[in-house]
């Protein structure tokens, strides 16, 4: 399975979805600022790890899931609920890289810098998709299940 | 003023890694981007051109227990949903009060081995 970039995903949403993920990735920012100033850094750090965009976006997937089948004729809510389950399955992974992007700045701690935030972001990508990759190619059953569900 | 910056720079890099996630093909790698480092590189970034460094160490432990707390959280929304059973809304707002439980065990965990 090769990566690839495709414009077919986008027209799929919607101009408010990506509003709505604009407007909470700014709230969480700003709370984050706010909690940080108020009840120190480690509170703070908590929220950058809080799960903020994953329940709209998993929201998103069921409701375009449940579309995509009910326009091909399938009325069945379970579909969707499925895709948004391969979401969280990702997520899971995702959660792991997020912790390998923590561990990245801790270990430079007060001698950051914007290389430093930049080794982070690249640390994220590469161990994501190493895991994506190791999770296809060793248990590709549990995602050719899911592709099969989905259709 | 600050805090608008903050509301725009965030909500710029939460739209840009949701957008990358839009574009990727197969849709199933769209999940990694749901636990994407977006809101943290808008707040360190921002941190990092104030020059409060001294925080970072503390932010950046405190987010590494919580991305585990995170992972906990995305298992339980998994098997709340594989079924399709629950509705996907329902499942992700419910089972948040995880996150937060584990989150606080974390600070917790952390203010105990502070100096």
């Amino acid at each position: 399975m090769i990566l690839h970039f495709t414009l077919g995903g986008l027209r799929q949403g919607h101009w408010y979805e990506y509003a709505l993920r604009f407007a909470l990735g700014g709230v969480m920012t700003v709370a984050s600022a706010l909690i940080s100033r108020h009840w120190g850094p480690l509170v703070g750090g908590l929220f950058l790890a809080f799960p903020v965009i994953f329940p709209a976006g998993a929201t998103l997937i069921e409701r375009h899931e449940t579309a995509k089948k009910k326009r091909a004729g399938i009325d069945c809510v379970r579909r969707g609920r499925k895709a948004a389950a391969v979401d969280a399955a990702g997520a899971k992974l995702g959660a792991c890289a997020l912790a390998c992007f923590a561990a990245v700045m801790l270990g430079a701690g007060a001698r950051s810098s914007a290389w430093t935030l930049l080794a982070a972001v690249i640390a994220w990508a590469g161990v994501a998709g190493a895991l994506w990759w190791l999770r296809h190619r060793h248990f590709p059953e549990r995602w050719f299940k899911a592709r099969r569900e989905l259709g | 003023m600050e805090l608008l910056w903050r509301f725009l720079i965030g909500g710029t890099a939460v739209s840009a890694f949701a957008l990358l996630a839009d574009l990727l093909q197969p849709k199933r790698v769209a999940g990694l981007f749901s636990a994407a480092p977006s809101v943290a590189v808008a707040s360190l970034a921002l941190t990092l051109h104030q020059g409060r460094t001294e925080q970072l160490a503390a932010e950046a432990a405190a987010m590494l227990l919580a991305a585990f707390a995170f992972f906990t959280y995305a298992f339980i929304v998994e098997r709340l949903l594989i079924g399709g059973a629950r509705p996907a809304l329902l499942s992700t707002l419910g089972a948040l009060p995880v996150w937060f439980v584990l989150a606080g065990a974390a600070y917790w965990l952390l203010r105990g081995a502070g100096p």
